[in-house]
């Protein structure tokens, strides 16, 4: 009822309606497509063995090798984010860069002195070239890169920070290319009034205000691949994954709960650090 | 510092990159996958998978919607104890009545979406067995916890002024959330919830990795087989399904907000 009511006012009561309806038929598509069973799942059945598995992980285990392999795991996961991050970081600007059109060919840098044809479309197809591979480096999933680098550089934690500063360069470096092109043109206009070059244009007019932009998102990233770092071990690139992969198929549930429990405390404090890194920069 | 310890404790090692059987692995990898494998057999294989996939996403969203909007409800703290709906109620009621349900709902939100959908999903193929039911819970249970905390947040941020007026004229607090909370925040939440919807697709396409259905399983299976050639033409049919996702979810939020 009140989805009709407010999408009413946008696009016409009709449109609301269609769009209720289709999606009403879309979901009962799917439940059917993937044998979504909520009756055996909230059933007394499903239920009751939801509740003795649940059951079954307490109490966590909490003797001393476990609590080490735990705490290990999870600093682990944590420099892997970390690395991962920062590697993520380096890439995805040098990527940025040469994938903002405002940088490489139009726009105001070069409202001045036209570029020679053959030129500009050398740049046109650098700035190609560039948006190719963030596509691609971010449409592969960081656990396809993490099972590439695996095939690549062994196993172990290393092949988990080169998938996710590879995927995630492909994510962050589309993000900065966004920002340069969006950037504010009046002090790039005042720099190029005094005749700065583009270089120094580029390092003191465009840098200096995406940078605020750059760092929120790298942050934000940071907190996707902490999580993302808790699983790479499922294919052997080290970190907690690994150890909740044997866990949970050698049926260990107090140890599991107790990797489950690292997750969670590391993922908080990542989240945690991340937020009041941005509220203390922004 | 802490970088110099990450790098240490994260085995980084470049030389690992540029030594032969690594340049000799990496090449393999990649002349493996040309040309892309285009049999008729085997794209007629990828198109249950396809479908699959989007099923889990759409199923997975709704479930999510469905967890995470009543704990977002609780989890809003305008509603349950704070500020002027809250300003004549007892500080006991209130914070027995509010305050409990609030840190309840808070905390089971922060655990749904601390353990990655991923963990989520290795654990309901335990549960429930392989297939796609694994997935759409963990996608539901994961996603149930981020949609609740944002849900919250937009409805904490929701203008005060409407409710005031409804609260003035004597409404209940349930004529409250339903005629002046959901309206005014109606479009935020949809348009947060189709963004959820475009991350799920990808996430769909991974959770195959432990048997959870979807494109995922058939790219595990390609990548565990060698068949890089395979692996190529289902990374190109993910593409495409991630950016149809991408194109219609956006129509719809630029409609909306």
């Amino acid at each position: 009822m009140s989805d009709t009511r407010a999408t009413a006012g946008v696009g016409g009561a009709h449109w609301a309606w269609w769009t209720v309806a289709g999606f009403a038929a879309l979901v009962a598509w799917s439940a059917h497509g993937t044998r979504v069973d909520v009756g055996a799942l909230l059933g007394a059945e499903g239920l009751g063995q939801m509740t003795a598995y649940v059951a079954g992980l307490f109490p966590p285990d909490v003797s001393p090798p476990t609590l080490r392999d735990a705490a290990l795991g999870a600093f682990e996961t944590f420099a892997i984010s970390f690395v991962g991050s920062v590697l993520a970081v380096g890439l995805g600007f040098s990527l940025a860069l040469v994938a903002s059109r405002t940088v490489l060919y139009r726009g105001i840098l070069y409202a001045g002195e036209r570029l020679a044809p053959a030129g500009r479309a050398g740049r046109i197809g650098i700035y190609a070239l560039a948006r190719g591979s963030l596509n691609a480096l971010r449409t592969i999933p960081e656990i396809l890169w993490a099972l590439i680098f695996v095939f690549i550089v062994g196993l172990g934690p290393f092949a988990g920070v080169l998938a996710l500063g590879v995927h995630t360069a492909g994510v962050l470096g589309k993000l900065f290319a966004e920002v340069i092109e969006d950037i504010d043109p009046r002090p790039i206009e005042a720099l190029q009034a005094t005749g700065a070059s583009r270089l120094a244009i580029i390092v003191y007019g465009i840098l200096p205000q995406a940078a605020p932009q750059f760092l929120s998102y790298a942050l934000y990233r940071w907190e996707v691949n902490i999580r993302a770092a808790a699983v790479m071990g499922f294919v052997g690139a080290g970190g907690l994954g690994q150890r909740i992969h044997v866990a949970i198929s050698l049926f260990h549930e107090h140890q599991l709960l107790t990797l489950l429990l690292a997750i969670y405390v590391i993922v908080t404090v990542v989240d945690a650090l991340s937020a009041y890194l941005r509220a203390r920069l922004l | 510092m802490v970088l110099a310890i990450s790098l240490r404790e994260a085995g980084v090692d470049p030389r690992l990159l540029v030594q032969s059987d690594a340049v000799g692995n990496a090449a393999r990898f990649v002349r493996g996958m040309f040309p892309p494998a285009l049999g008729v057999d085997f794209l007629g294989l990828l198109v249950r998978p396809v479908i699959e996939t989007i099923q889990i996403s759409l199923m997975g969203t709704t479930i999510a919607v469905v967890i995470g909007f009543p704990l977002g409800l609780l989890a809003t703290a305008s509603l349950m104890w704070r500020g002027a709906l809250h300003e004549r109620t007892p500080v006991a009621r209130r914070a027995l009545l509010g305050g409990v349900p609030y840190g309840l709902a808070r905390a089971l939100l922060s655990v749904f979406r601390a353990i990655p959908e991923y963990v989520w999903a290795f654990m309901f193929v335990r549960a429930v067995g392989l297939g796609p039911f694994p997935a759409v819970l963990a996608l539901g249970v994961a996603y149930g916890g981020m949609l609740g905390k944002v849900y919250s947040e937009i409805l904490e941020g929701v203008d005060s002024r409407p409710i005031e007026a409804l609260r003035a004229a004597g409404a209940s607090r349930a004529a409250i959330v339903l005629y002046g909370l959901v309206p005014s925040a109606l479009p935020h939440l949809v348009s947060y919830t189709l963004y959820r919807w475009e991350c799920a697709i990808r996430a769909a396409a991974i959770l195959g990795f432990v048997g959870a259905g979807g494109i995922g399983q058939q790219l595990a299976l390609s990548m565990r087989m060698f068949q890089f050639d395979e692996v190529l033409t289902e990374l190109a049919v993910l593409f495409a399904l991630v950016a149809a996702v991408d194109f219609v979810s956006g129509r719809i939020r630029g409609r909306l907000v």
